[in-house]
């Protein structure tokens, strides 16, 4: 891997530097399909890095992390770049000084990989309407995380308001695998569901969204209730014939059973943030799903 | 040995993904997914999927899962079963595709209980998964492991296992379905298929499917193939039999389709009208091996291009079809192979060769002639290449040539449209000199990816046109997270989606088209000899030579 650093720079700057660096490994060809905006701060800065070019394996991406520093400091723009074997595209760390931090578009913009789709991914603090933020102005995907949020529940309530097609959580995209073995279960008839329970460690704010989908799907109540956890920990739908229970207490392996068939073990373990940060890399279409989702979660989080 | 196909390196058959054109790939695979569910009448999963109401389309995240099913894997102790099938079995698992209740059964001449077979299955996952190893899965996975021992001629072994089927119906809630695979030579067809009729295997009850997948070889010529059809058909109906092709598998083989339908740059010039001639290749750095029994007999244009390679020609060539659910996709390609026609001349338009003493890659190599097992009065060819003319108003007169052979230069397949000259160049001859023609290069294996060829300027102050390439690679770093061939295959098997399994009369055309030449040279003795290491005999070059073209240099 080569890495290059820039101190008090530009955009153009770096874009130079790194059409010299591709020549100079000999690799003038650009074979990235995508620009990936991290914007986080110095804390968050290494963990979301690892998990965007661990992505960026299936999805070859320019990488850009946009780091705020102190705005009370003199406008400055630090880089440092980082192309090679260890990942497939290229990641360029920028750190902002000054009132350049409310300006972090007039850096990102230049710098963006010409004619493909642009995602910004915001690790813990997101803007209010991600829509309408300077740099999630710029892309066509934007990806928000509910975990971290102090209140995690409303924060997900809050989505619906500021929706614009083409935002998405990380709070929906953990969900998958349990949707996909909810959605296999369902595959063998099972009759009209009644009622339905999701159980969760308190405050888990994928639980509501995951009883949104279900209720939205199957038309019927779906309550979340709390559990020791960790995550997401049972599912109970129940029918005329009895329950259908999908139940995980190791964030490992869980059990599926359904009325007149022997439990069945399946594997249901939660994944890694490179992991979530590629299925959304995967589709960059607004997600009509998770949409309806959230906006019953904000219906029934007023009522 | 085909590349790719078990006991060639591990790497070998790995197809790479990323880039907006494999995404459109699987995109397009899986909406066809939906379009096939209103003609498939086998497949209870996408019968399923209308009465399911937690599937949607808008929902593009769910994957495709197969439905509750039992996989019987018969010959699990061979090389493709532990390098190959078992792995792909766990890499689904792995990636969240198989049901819940999902199991595999084995059946062998062995004395083994569940658990052996179990640890056959461990350590051929731990050995040769393509995803990481995750004790949860392989829990999961090892649930629905059993093994049913027995001879294929032996009665009680059948009923037995089907008593282990039923069994396994009860306690894991996989329906009734039931998915055979043939990991076996065909000489064991018969009798294995026979018994599953003997034992009401074949045909389920109202509301579950049975399927038999089948490699290849298919016959060795029309005659042998229609026999061998006749004992599959006599028990299954054609929509049940699962022909693998592990080479459509391909992500790149699939890419063909994308790159061609997908967009509107290589069409306009896709005919007789642009383009000289094709060239279709399947080099091989590797020997026999072991397989001078198999192959000995059989030779390399049974062995590869009966299938491979008409099978990309058919890609390249074909119409296109009016959706990608199977029926489309195979009356297309039917209809190429069937403009297919021979050359009036088939001593000057085919050659063959068979690799002598040499070196490859700076290793001393014994030639075919000297393999162990390979009878002195051989008169198998390791080498062919013919030349053949699709008789249609995209193609005629535009030669489509096809070569295959062992102990090559190195390892390479791909699919080569080679483009006309320019009607007129402004520039004086001695400026051109060195341009070569256009060219459009499919790479399947190794470096997938795509590279156009054509003339830039050099820079200087003499206008001098030379030949460059502009590259598209799959990359380097993304074959880890994309699927094997087999997994695509197995799961498409399981869900009941079969555009990318050869049809029967598929198979039947390639035979016709290369029947005749294998009888033509079968009067012609034995075959030329080339060094190995080198890129085939010199006839194949005076065969290209004659039309006023060469082999691409690979």
């Amino acid at each position: 891997m080569t890495s290059f650093m820039l101190s008090d720079t530009t955009a153009s700057k770096i874009s130079a530097q790194l059409t010299h660096l591709r020549h100079q490994m000999g690799s003038p060809a650009v074979g990235m399909v995508l620009t990936l905006v991290v914007v986080c701060d110095e804390g968050e800065q290494y963990d979301a890095v690892r998990a965007a070019t661990e992505a960026a394996r299936e999805h070859p991406s320019r990488i850009l992390v946009v780091i705020g520093r102190d705005p009370a400091e003199p406008n400055r723009l630090d880089a440092e770049l980082r192309v090679g074997e260890s990942t497939p595209g290229e990641v360029i760390l920028l750190r902002l000084y000054g009132e350049l931090t409310e300006h972090a578009d007039s850096v990102v913009s230049p710098l963006l990989l010409t004619d493909t789709p642009v995602v910004v991914w915001w690790p813990r603090h997101s803007p209010d309407v991600p829509a309408k933020d300077s740099v999630g102005v710029l892309a066509q995907r934007r990806i928000v995380d509910a975990r971290p949020a102090a209140e995690p529940v409303k924060a997900i309530a809050g989505r619906a308001r500021s929706y614009v097609p083409g935002d998405t959580d990380l709070a929906w995209t953990r969900l998958t695998p349990w949707r996909s073995l909810l959605a296999a279960a369902f595959d063998q008839p099972v009759g009209k569901v009644k009622k339905g329970v999701v159980e969760a460690a308190a405050g888990h704010p994928s639980a509501p969204l995951l009883a949104a989908w279900l209720g939205e799907r199957l038309g019927a109540p779906v309550k979340v209730a709390d559990s020791p956890g960790p995550g997401l920990t049972r599912v109970t739908l129940s029918t005329a014939a009895g329950d259908v229970t999908i139940t995980r207490s190791d964030a490992r392996l869980a059990t599926l059973s359904r009325p007149g068939q022997p439990d069945r073990q399946v594997a249901l373990a939660r994944r890694p943030t490179s992991e979530l940060i590629a299925e959304e890399l995967r589709r960059l279409d607004p997600d009509e799903v998770y949409e309806a989702a959230i906006r019953r979660v904000a219906r029934s989080h007023k009522g | 040995m085909t590349e790719g196909s078990p006991g060639t390196t591990g790497t070998a058959g790995k197809t790479r993904a990323g880039g907006t054109a494999v995404t459109a790939v699987t995109g397009s695979a899986e909406e066809s997914a939906s379009v096939a569910a209103s003609v498939a009448t086998t497949a209870i999963t996408e019968a399923a999927v209308a009465a399911n109401p937690l599937r949607d389309p808008r929902d593009k995240r769910l994957p495709r899962v197969a439905g509750p099913c039992v996989l019987v894997l018969f010959g699990v102790t061979g090389d493709l079963a532990r390098k190959k099938l078992l792995p792909a079995i766990y890499d689904l698992a792995n990636r969240g595709l198989l049901p819940p209740g999902f199991s595999l059964v084995g059946f062998a001449r062995r004395e083994w209980r569940d658990q052996d077979f179990a640890q056959l299955t461990y350590d051929a996952v731990k050995q040769h998964a393509r995803t990481p190893f995750r004790e949860e899965v392989w829990k999961q996975l090892s649930e629905g492991i059993f093994f049913c021992p027995g001879e294929f001629t032996d009665d009680g072994a059948f009923d037995a296992l089907a008593m282990m089927l039923k069994e396994i119906d009860e306690t894991r809630g996989t329906g009734g379905n039931y998915g055979f695979y043939l990991s076996v030579p065909p000489k064991f067809f018969p009798v294995v298929v026979q018994q599953l009729k003997r034992t009401d295997l074949a045909h389920g009850p109202e509301g579950a499917w049975r399927r038999v997948v089948i490699e290849k070889p298919f016959g060795h010529d029309l005659k042998s193939a229609h026999e061998l059809n006749a004992i599959t058909s006599a028990v299954f109906p054609e929509s049940s039999v699962f022909r693998i092709d592990h080479y459509l598998g391909k992500e790149t083989v699939q890419n063909i389709l994308a790159l061609r339908f997908a967009n509107n740059l290589f069409e306009p010039i896709w005919n007789r009208g642009y383009v000289d001639h094709v060239q279709i290749t399947m080099a091989e750095d590797i020997g026999i091996g072991g397989r001078a029994g198999y192959y000995d007999g059989i030779g390399a244009a049974r062995d590869v291009i009966q299938n491979h390679l008409l099978q990309l020609l058919a890609l390249v060539g074909m119409e296109d079809p009016t959706s990608f659910d199977a029926d489309s996709l195979r009356r297309e390609k039917e209809k190429v192979l069937k403009a297919v026609q021979l050359p009036q001349d088939l001593a000057r338009s085919t050659a063959r060769g068979r690799y002598a003493t040499g070196w490859q890659g700076g290793q001393p190599v014994v030639g075919y002639a000297q393999e162990e097992g390979i009878p002195s009065d051989s008169i198998t060819e390791t080498y062919a290449a013919i030349k053949l003319e699709i008789a249609n108003r995209r193609w005629a007169g535009v030669p489509f040539y096809l070569r295959t052979g062992k102990r090559l230069g190195r390892r390479v397949t791909e699919v080569a449209v080679v483009f006309q000259k320019a009607p007129h160049l402004p520039f004086s001859k001695d400026d051109t000199e060195i341009l070569g023609h256009n060219a459009l290069v499919v790479r399947v294996q190794p470096d997938e990816g795509i590279t156009v060829r054509f003339g830039s300027k050099v820079p200087g102050t003499a206008m001098e046109v030379r030949d460059v390439s502009m590259d598209f690679a799959y990359g380097e770093s993304f074959m880890e997270s994309s699927p094997e061939a087999y997994e695509r295959l197995l799961l498409d098997v399981m869900i009941g989606d079969p555009p990318l399994f050869p049809h029967q009369r598929e198979v039947e055309l390639s035979w016709k088209i290369l029947d005749p030449i294998e009888e033509f040279w079968a009067s012609q003795g034995v075959p030329e000899d080339y060094p190995a290491g080198s890129w085939g005999p010199a006839s194949a070059d005076e065969m290209m030579a004659r039309d006023g073209r060469v082999w691409r240099r690979l």
